[in-house]
């Protein structure tokens, strides 16, 4: 029952609960028209205390396309924040107006204290570096559409996979399911952090590391791509040594199987060449549409419209 | 060899960990109170060398939860009539609450005060915590 939940982490669903969330997502896919007033006279807010252009914006358009109504912020400038005014105290008033809150905040743990002094579900749309649970829903719902389930894949995770939390929970959240193998293909700095290692110890998925993309992308099912941010580096000449490894362009994509999808959580700056869009195998703005339709099947079954 | 009266119905919080005494002392209160105890540093002790002992001449409640975190080699002997009639063995606690706040500065704990500082046992065997809001890791052991 997902009727009055909050979503704050990616496994606060079961694995149940992500086969109805992406179900629903595909019934809407297929029809939207039938879904496009199933939460007539329901309100979202989204309350961005940092700016998101993606994420707010699909939140946005996705109650929209249910036929609810929608209302927030998108700066804490914008808000009582700006006036002093707690999180809880935020929390209690909007939540005395709307019937779901998805809400963005930099401080870690943010979406855990919106939910105890809620009315309404929270959807946490990102606290900070820790979680993003509909950027995880968003990720499985694509690998579910375009390579047919959640079981049996070779994932590749490239780039920057220390800090990129989007890399982190899809790793945890795709070792609940079987005879799935991942590749990390990272420079040695920005390894896989211990603590989501040992989780996949824990849960038996098999795992590698490498430190070129062109060595292993034959053998991937998909690949998960992140930014390489030059600052993360310790020094210059490995970042030079590096860079060109972790940009996927043509030449690489060459040496991929047919049937590869490339997923990125997007924005992307240049670990992606231009000319890559175009190869029927580029998933990432798919993946962006993907997660409008997840989001609309999650807050019509939050709010209990379906 | 310094020599304390003997506790006629109280508690004897023993294995102290050395030099811990005086944070255990202040965080139950004892600092401020009106019946007799004692805290006692640096006794010898065979199995660590050097210990903390407090005694206290009451029958007081103590959050237990708290000293196995602290220490849970910790051991209270409850005294009546100058016998010890039970003895408590600490552990390590699934949970501690307001014993001590997150440092991590990202942590939403740290700009909203009201927030009880929470943190759950991850890992016994190394004694680990996390916070229940950033999941930022912490050793047992220390009181703020």
């Amino acid at each position: 029952m997902l009727k009055g939940r909050n979503l704050i982490k990616p496994n606060d669903l079961t694995v149940s609960e992500i086969d109805e969330i992406c179900g629903l997502a595909e019934q809407i896919i297929v029809d939207p028209n039938s879904f496009s007033d199933v939460c007539r006279g329901k309100i979202l807010a989204t309350l961005f205390f940092e700016p998101s252009t993606r994420t707010r914006l699909s939140f946005e358009a996705a109650m929209l396309h249910l036929g609810g109504a929608v209302e927030g912020f998108s700066d804490a400038a914008n808000s009582s924040t700006a006036k002093g005014e707690s999180l809880s105290d935020t929390i209690r008033t909007v939540s005395s107006y709307v019937d779901v809150i998805a809400m963005r905040n930099p401080k870690e743990g943010a979406a855990l204290v919106a939910s105890q002094y809620s009315n309404c579900p929270i959807i946490n749309a990102g606290d900070g570096g820790h979680y993003h649970p509909t950027q995880t829903l968003t990720d499985m719902l694509t690998i579910r559409a375009l390579q047919g389930g959640f079981e049996g894949h070779t994932i590749g995770f490239c780039g920057d996979l220390k800090f990129g939390r989007t890399v982190h929970s899809l790793a945890e959240a795709m070792a609940r399911y079987k005879n799935n193998k991942y590749i990390f293909i990272s420079p040695n700095e920005l390894q896989v952090p211990e603590y989501v290692t040992q989780e996949l110890d824990e849960a038996g998925i098999q795992y590698t590391t490498a430190e070129r993309l062109e060595n292993v992308i034959g053998d991937l099912d998909i690949l998960y791509m992140t930014r390489v941010q030059k600052e993360r580096f310790f020094n210059e000449q490995d970042y030079i040594r590096l860079k060109d490894s972790y940009i996927l362009d043509n030449q690489k994509m060459s040496l991929a199987r047919k049937n590869m999808i490339v997923l990125h959580p997007l924005p992307r700056v240049n670990e992606i060449a231009p000319e890559v869009d175009s190869d029927p195998r580029a998933a990432y703005f798919k993946q962006v549409k993907y997660g409008m339709y997840v989001r609309m099947a999650l807050i019509a079954k939050l709010v209990g419209a379906l | 060899m310094l020599n304390v009266d003997t506790i006629k119905n109280g508690l004897v919080i023993d294995h102290i960990k050395a030099g811990f005494g005086p944070q255990i002392f202040h965080f139950l209160g004892l600092d401020k109170a009106d019946f007799s105890c004692a805290l006692i540093m640096n006794v010898a002790s065979k199995k660590t060398g050097k210990k903390d002992i407090i005694k206290i001449d009451n029958i007081i409640n103590i959050d237990y939860s708290v000293l196995g975190f602290i220490d849970p080699n910790i051991s209270i002997n409850v005294i009546k009539d100058e016998k010890i009639v039970r003895k408590i063995k600490m552990e390590l606690p699934e949970k501690v609450e307001n014993v001590i706040r997150c440092k991590n500065p990202r942590c939403i704990t740290v700009t909203e005060h009201y927030v009880t500082p929470s943190f759950r046992l991850v890992n016994r065997e190394k004694a680990q915590y996390a916070c229940e809001y950033c999941d930022a890791l912490y050793s047992a052991g220390s009181i703020d």
